[in-house]
């Protein structure tokens, strides 16, 4: 069934940049969408599945594994290398959607328990997140989601690497994929320690203008009314949209970082007192990221500060009391901080 | 969404809403009926079964399903006899291309909510869970039987933000005509060729904005409404009658705020509601072919906007206003329309943890599918074993004691902090404003440990709730700090409303603690008449009600030197207590954490 285009989203800018630059950056940390219900979150994610470039990989891996790097091989694509060249082919980029009431032993993988019981085999069968691998892994309401799972996913999100320890058996597997997390503030918040776990944080709004509320049920609409016409409708934006991702991928590794903008980026999060420096890192790499989407080389102010409310919101030392996410406040640090900058170049 | 709302007189809504519905199903979501147990619902369903094809399959779902018969999972004992792996489907797989029915929708948690709306949008199941990994087609209609009283009880918002009608129990009872269910098949056969004008679109939209309602469902779901009406009505193309029925249907019981009276002759809708609301039903019915000819819609989608505004507008709830004046402004009232109150997680206790070896029994489940992976791998040797052992027939598969995994649940730790607040004239004077201090430093405490919190405000004359438990810490600054001070003091008021929802929330499964916060200068008692006597005996009566019920308690007394009664009231309640000088911070919320575990 054919996917609501990516491209025929309205407004939601900043959530559309974020999984932009996640895709871009898969190192970043991933997105989490905070807000309101019906803004098209879920949407989005799913979309961006359906745009994205596909990916060389291992035939027969169970992980897809990337025949290019070597490092990060599975033990099997390792023995098939050890054996020989690696058959390749080219794969779509997996989106995972992890559904709602997903059990532990599908979200990490466990004893088959077909093999098991038939031929007393003890044969390991692959979980979500091996189908994640080198992809994305969406969690739609994750503050509805079991605690323990979270705690899973994060850990391997953070590792890149699941391990498993379970009914005799005793491996591990890379796992790198981009988490995009998706919820709704009233239905209660998201452990502190989980924020900033994520890369990038958006607040996602239910557009105010009439105009733009307007076009989106005037798409929505046109979308169930006749499908095959709608994606002709976006086919041109799709593909040119894609150009960029894959252009963007291939510019970001010559991106590079002045002096002056590392200094920047530093001093902002000085001031804003974020926590540890995973806040510059993912500020940075973000910028960087940025620059590469817009097809430049090196990064400037206005990379930055574009970057900088999804990047920093998040980690800003929290009044628990204060609104949940503060991108006021950034908005804020950064136009004193700039200004200064400003006068003093 | 009151219980008994003012006598209207029968409309036919419910009956448009349930043929709108019968056509589309799963375009329009569905409906949350807000009725009791009775007659007039029973009769309504059992008309609106009579809609839809004698082969729609119509299932119950108990609010207490478990995750294996909703989403699928495997069949255990079709695996173990086939020895190969046999995937069962859950309900909602079952359900295609029928109706879901939630009985006591009020009850429903949210993590099942949240199940059923990503079905509902994806129209596919997919199942992650026991050694199962398969994708369904689920796409169905939803009835969500709502029984709560009140607003404190209903249907979670994350599902009614999905399903197009709200009906309420005036409602059906209604003298509509019903079609019969070849009407509604052939209106189902129109529904995919009906053509919208772009007008209908942007009168919708329009309405859904003058009314407050955020939700970009809603205009959506009044577009469908809009095309299912068209159907039904054997048109081939949108009409304004159309439009303005569904604005009636879907937008108005979701709005917030009232639009702004254009024109000045405007009378406020609660006096509207009786001429307006309700038409005859001969005219509702013509009423767009009457207006058609009246003023040709031409190009004036202004106009159209307009009107369909004005169809909305009286049908109003008739509490909306009630509930405006209340919240005194449309955020409240957005959570009411929206059918969610902020009572988190109704129904979170015994959440599944993961699972561990040891023996089921004393409360402990046996997780099947875990211990059989656990069995699986010795299968081989124990065969051996056993063919020496006992020969004759082998048992597919040997299970032992140490196979034995067990499922872990949370137990319900959910704490709610239920704060009395006296806000009257003299603790004003005294430190309103340093009680407030202090509340803010254990809600930062509460947010933490992720408490929900309550605030229950006394003055004057009454006790309010101004905040029902909730986990949004946000919401409880907001209200703290808007909280207004003065006036006599209903100490035995106060007290009683924190000890009633203490009862309550223990109800739902939650551990309750009481902090009051008062100077102890009683002078209401509970009956609201002033008397300084009287007031200190009721509110020594009803700390220790709060004893009695189990409730613990504490006191933070906010007079600026100790007064005697607020620590006596702390001994009757059989609970701590803080003279406010003395507690700083640190101690404030030690002494919180000490009474909450």
């Amino acid at each position: 069934m054919a996917l609501y285009p990516f491209t025929a989203i309205v407004g939601q800018t900043e959530m559309i940049r974020a999984m932009l630059i996640a895709t871009v950056e898969p190192t970043l940390g991933g997105v989490l969408a905070f807000g309101d219900r019906g803004t098209g979150k879920s949407t989005a994610v799913r979309a961006l599945a359906a745009l994205l470039p596909t990916m060389r990989a291992v035939v027969g891996c169970r992980y897809h594994c990337d025949p290019a790097s070597r490092s990060a091989l599975c033990p099997e694509c390792r023995a098939r290398r050890a054996a020989g060249r690696l058959a390749s082919e080219r794969v779509r980029i997996p989106v995972v959607d992890l559904p709602l009431g997903a059990t532990e032993d599908r979200v990490v993988g466990a004893l088959d328990l077909e093999r098991a019981l038939a031929d007393g085999v003890k044969a390991f069968e692959p979980g979500l997140l091996a189908r994640a691998h080198r992809g994305f892994l969406y969690i739609d309401e994750i503050n509805l989601l079991e605690d323990h799972l979270v705690d899973l996913l994060l850990d391997v999100a953070a590792s890149g690497e699941n391990v498993v320890e379970r009914e005799g058996l005793s491996l591990r597997h890379p796992a790198r994929f981009v988490l995009i997390g998706s919820g709704n503030p009233e239905e209660g918040e998201l452990r502190p320690q989980l924020l900033d776990r994520f890369g990038l944080c958006v607040e996602v709004k239910t557009p105010t203008d009439l105009d733009q509320r307007i076009e989106v049920v005037r798409r929505r609409d046109a979308f169930e009314h006749d499908r095959a016409a709608f994606m002709r409708r976006f086919a041109a934006d799709e593909a040119a949209l894609r150009r960029q991702l894959v252009g963007a991928m291939k510019l970001l590794p010559l991106v590079n970082v002045p002096e002056a903008i590392l200094r920047l980026a530093a001093r902002l999060c000085i001031e804003l007192g974020t926590d540890g420096l995973r806040g510059e890192l993912t500020l940075l790499r973000a910028a960087r990221a940025e620059a590469a989407l817009e097809g430049d080389t090196v990064v400037t102010e206005s990379h930055l500060r574009a970057v900088a409310p999804a990047a920093l919101r998040h980690r800003l030392r929290r009044d628990p009391l204060d609104e949940s996410l503060a991108g006021a406040r950034v908005e804020r640090a950064m136009a004193a901080l700039f200004s200064q900058a400003a006068i003093a170049a | 969404m009151s219980p008994l709302p003012a006598p209207r007189k029968p409309t036919r809504d419910a009956g448009l809403a349930a043929c709108l519905f019968a056509i589309d199903p799963v375009g329009l979501g569905g409906m949350v009926i807000r009725s009791r147990i009775g007659p007039a619902r029973d009769g309504f369903l059992s008309r609106l079964r009579g809609l839809l094809p004698g082969a729609t399959p119509v299932r119950r779902l108990p609010t207490h399903i478990t995750d294996d018969r909703l989403l699928g999972g495997l069949d255990l004992a079709g695996t173990l006899s086939a020895g190969s792996r046999i995937v069962a489907s859950g309900l909602l797989a079952e359900v295609d291309g029928g109706v879901v029915v939630i009985p006591m929708a009020e009850r429903l948690d949210r993590s099942l909510a949240g199940k059923l709306a990503a079905v509902l949008d994806r129209g596919v199941v997919s199942v992650a869970r026991d050694g199962v990994m398969s994708e369904r087609d689920a796409r169905f209609g939803v009835v969500a039987l709502d029984e709560g009283i009140g607003d404190d009880e209903a249907a979670p918002g994350t599902l009614c933000d999905r399903l197009a009608f709200v009906l309420d129990e005036a409602m059906l009872d209604d003298d509509f005509v019903w079609p019969g269910a070849r009407a509604i098949a052939r209106a189902r056969r129109r529904l995919a060729g009906i053509v919208l004008r772009d007008e209908t679109t942007i009168a919708l939209c329009r309405t859904a904005a003058a009314l407050g309602i955020d939700s970009p469902r809603a205009p959506i779901l009044a577009l469908r409404a809009a095309r299912a009406a068209a159907a039904l009505a054997g048109r081939r193309s949108i009409d304004d009658a159309d439009a303005i029925l569904a604005a009636r249907l879907i937008l108005a019981p979701r709005a917030t705020t009232l639009p702004a009276p254009e024109p000045p002759p405007e009378p406020p809708p609660e006096s509207q509601d009786e001429p307006d609301a309700a038409p005859p039903p001969e005219a509702r019915e013509t009423q767009g072919d009457d207006q058609l000819q009246e003023e040709p819609p031409g190009d004036a989608s202004e106009e159209l906007a307009e009107r369909v505004l004005d169809a909305a507008r009286s049908a109003l709830p008739l509490d909306l206003l009630a509930a405006l004046a209340m919240s005194g402004g449309p955020r409240r009232a957005a959570r009411a329309a929206g059918g969610k109150t902020p009572i988190a997680q109704g129904g979170v206790r015994g959440r599944p943890a993961g699972v561990r070896p040891g023996r089921p029994g004393h409360g402990a489940r046996l997780a099947l599918i875990d211990t059989l992976r656990a069995a699986a791998p010795m299968q081989p040797l124990r065969r051996r074993e056993r063919a020496v052992q006992h020969p004759g027939p082998m048992p597919r598969v040997l299970v032992r004691a140490e196979d034995f995994r067990i499922k872990r649940f949370i137990a319900p730790v959910r704490t709610v902090a239920i704060f009395a607040v006296d806000a009257s004239g003299s603790s004003a004077l005294n430190r309103l404003a340093e009680a407030k201090g202090a509340i803010q430093i254990l809600l930062a405490d509460c947010y933490v440990r992720r408490d929900q919190v309550a605030l229950i405000a006394f003055r004057n004359r009454s006790a309010e709730l101004l905040l029902p438990p909730t986990g949004a810490l946000a919401r409880a600054r907001r209200s703290l700090a808007a909280l207004p001070g003065g006036g006599a003091t209903p100490l035995a008021l106060g007290i009683d409303a924190a000890c009633a929802l203490g009862i309550a929330e223990r109800r739902r499964g939650a551990s309750p603690l009481i902090v009051l916060l008062t100077d102890g200068g009683a002078n209401i008692g509970r009956d609201g008449k002033p008397g300084r006597e009287a007031a200190g005996r009721d509110a020594r009566a009803a700390a220790q009600a709060c004893a009695a019920a189990g409730l613990a308690g504490m006191v933070i007394d906010t007079a600026p030197r100790r007064s005697g009664f607020a620590a006596e009231l702390a001994r009757l309640m059989d609970g701590r207590y803080l003279p406010l000088p003395y507690a700083d911070a640190a101690a404030l919320s030690n002494a919180v954490r000490a009474q909450a575990a």
